[in-house]
């Protein structure tokens, strides 16, 4: 799938607090957890984001709590897609088990800035930047996550094996 | 060659045969743990799954602790979610009501995890069953709803980092100030992906309160478990808390470490994480004289009995300050019981504080508690992130009880020594 948007960057150390606050955890909703998205960033954050842009990050995206309304509010917030340096543990886990895309590029972040167009392929990792014309490569999915990913995600995966 | 603490938990939990950091391994689970925030969306998956029992009535636990007692409608919904599901599928370890603690606190304390376990908890502070030799880690809400139903999830084999405390403690420096002076020199994605295996003398002579504070904070560090070894303490904290099984565990001599930390705490201060990430970590003193407007003493780091005695100790005979919210939460029902036989409550009544129910509150910012714009409150919980306790525009500093405990006197960051 190829996802065009505009980048959103934000900072190192992003925590799930930033992305959804404990206070907005009365819902599993997508589209109410998505409204809310990086509230704790920035009042009215999400009111920049359209439909299909893609969220550039820093080191360690996605640290702190385990809460999986984290990747759901970006999913439900129109984001498809985060890059960054590098993801902290449980986010990573639960981006692919939400079926949000995530690409890890280590210092390649740089080459994106805030309002760039960029183009992503999620299937093959290879993202554009359409501003600048900067071509970059993410690191390859772990093999075992892909089989998860392959199977349409763990859901999906854990309802086989219950078969 | 010899296995890490966490290979060896793991390679007891697998029929492969557990190699080294970077393999996949497919491991049984001996609990499974979701709260009042996370089981609600874990119950969701679980039955988009398509499954209609638990794998072990016995081996789930589902403790409402977040919002409760429960601040709003929404809240009210989400714990009747689980209540009813708890109810459905029979789960024996379910905690709502007079019985319900802060889950990190009342798992170990009821022996309900223990020495040798493999845990996964849909919540990021489930590594503090660490301290008792646990391989226990946090996870989203469908990869413990998966847990849930099938009695095993995979993991990639961690590399570990070594951190071997030694020397001898001063006064009012303990576990929380080691954790955050460590988390200080890793930051707090030194140790992403990776085990944290501690040991040294200090941790020989350290309470298993002591162990499960520096355990809750691994994740703090980005850690996937923070691991201390089984000893004969562990045995005895876990057999007196009713826990059956498990055996005394430590690493083999000749483990292989990614890294070696070796810490002397020979004339540490009380160490204080300033805002906004746990490892902006200073010597109390370099942060003295700050006005605090909310001191926080709880929470799964530091709301034990043990806490509670070092916060009463500096609180015994003197007041708070007229203009600081001093709230004590005494983590689970049995300490709050402690409490009061050993006349901590009245300690804490007598100095002007607020005593609370056991419940997280306000250490994620959910309520009893909340801080506006511009105020600042010290804490012994574990996160200072932006907004984390209430407004953007808040600011949190991490601390031990006592540190806490004696600013709440001052009305400003102090360190207990000079009070
Ligand atoms: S006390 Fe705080 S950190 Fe611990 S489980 Fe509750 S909210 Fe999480």
């Amino acid at each position: 799938m190829k996802v065009t948007g505009t980048a959103h960057k934000v900072g190192d150390h992003i925590d799930t607090d930033a992305i959804i606050p404990a206070r907005f955890l009365v819902t599993t909703d997508a589209r109410e957890l998505g409204a809310n998205c990086m509230e704790g960033l920035e009042a009215g954050w999400v009111e920049r984001v359209k439909e299909n842009d893609v969220m550039v990050g820093g080191e360690n995206f996605g640290c702190g709590s385990s809460r999986e309304h984290a990747p759901i509010s970006i999913l439900g917030a129109g984001i498809p897609v985060v890059i960054a340096k590098s993801f902290a543990r449980i986010f990573y886990r639960n981006g692919f088990n939400m079926g949000l895309v995530l690409l890890e590029i280590g210092d390649d972040v740089d080459k994106f800035s805030d309002g760039d167009e960029i183009e992503v392929d999620t299937a093959t990792g290879a993202i554009r930047n359409l501003t600048t014309g900067e071509a970059v490569q993410a690191a390859a999915v772990p093999p075992f996550m892909q089989e998860i990913l392959d199977a349409g995600g763990l859901v999906e995966y854990a309802k086989k094996k219950l078969g | 060659m010899g296995q890490t603490l966490a290979e060896k938990i793991l390679q007891k939990h697998t029929g492969q045969e557990v190699s080294g950091p970077g393999q996949i391994v497919q491991c049984s689970v001996d609990m499974v743990l979701a709260n009042d925030i996370t089981a609600p969306l874990a119950i969701k998956s679980f039955r988009a799954m398509g499954a209609n029992k638990v794998f072990d009535r016995d081996k789930v636990s589902l403790v409402c602790d977040h919002f409760t007692p429960n601040k709003d409608i929404d809240s009210a919904e989400q714990v009747k979610v689980v209540r009813d599901f708890a109810g459905e599928m029979g789960v024996t370890h379910y905690y709502e009501c007079g019985e319900v603690g802060v889950e990190h606190a009342l798992l170990p304390e009821k022996g309900i995890v223990g020495p040798g376990d493999v845990v996964v908890g849909a919540d990021s502070h489930t590594c503090t069953y660490g301290g008792l030799g646990a391989f226990a880690t946090g996870m989203g809400s469908t990869d413990v709803g998966a847990a849930m139903a099938l009695g095993e999830t995979w993991f990639k084999v961690p590399p570990t980092i070594r951190v071997n405390l030694t020397g001898t403690p001063g006064e009012y420096v303990g576990a929380k100030d080691f954790v955050l002076n460590q988390i200080g020199i890793l930051g707090v994605s030194g140790a992403l992906y990776k085990a944290l295996e501690y040991d040294g003398e200090v941790v020989d002579n350290m309470s298993i309160e002591g162990r499960m504070t520096i355990a809750n904070m691994a994740i703090e560090a980005g850690g996937k478990v923070g691991l201390f070894p089984a000893d004969a303490k562990t045995m005895e904290y876990a057999k007196n808390a009713g826990f059956s099984g498990g055996e005394p565990m430590a690493a083999d001599a000749d483990a292989e470490y990614e890294r070696v930390l070796d810490i002397d705490v020979t004339g540490m201060a009380p160490q204080v994480a300033c805002p906004h990430l746990p490892d902006n970590v200073k010597p109390v003193d370099e942060t003295s004289g700050l006005k605090i407007h909310q001191a926080v003493i709880g929470s799964c780091t530091n709301g034990r009995i043990e806490d509670m005695r070092l916060a009463a100790g500096v609180l015994k005979g003197r007041k708070v300050d007229p203009k600081v919210r001093c709230i004590i939460l005494p983590a689970t029902p049995a300490i709050w019981r402690a409490c009061m036989d050993e006349g901590l409550m009245e300690v804490f009544m007598d100095a002007g504080c607020i005593v609370g129910p056991p419940t997280c509150g306000p250490c994620l910012g959910g309520h009893m508690g909340i801080l506006a714009g511009g105020e600042r409150a010290i804490s012994t919980t574990n996160r200072n992130f932006k907004g984390r306790m209430g407004s953007l525009q808040s600011e949190v500093f991490l601390s031990n009880p006592a540190v806490a405990a004696a600013s709440a006197v001052a009305g400003e960051i102090i360190n207990p020594a000079k009070l």
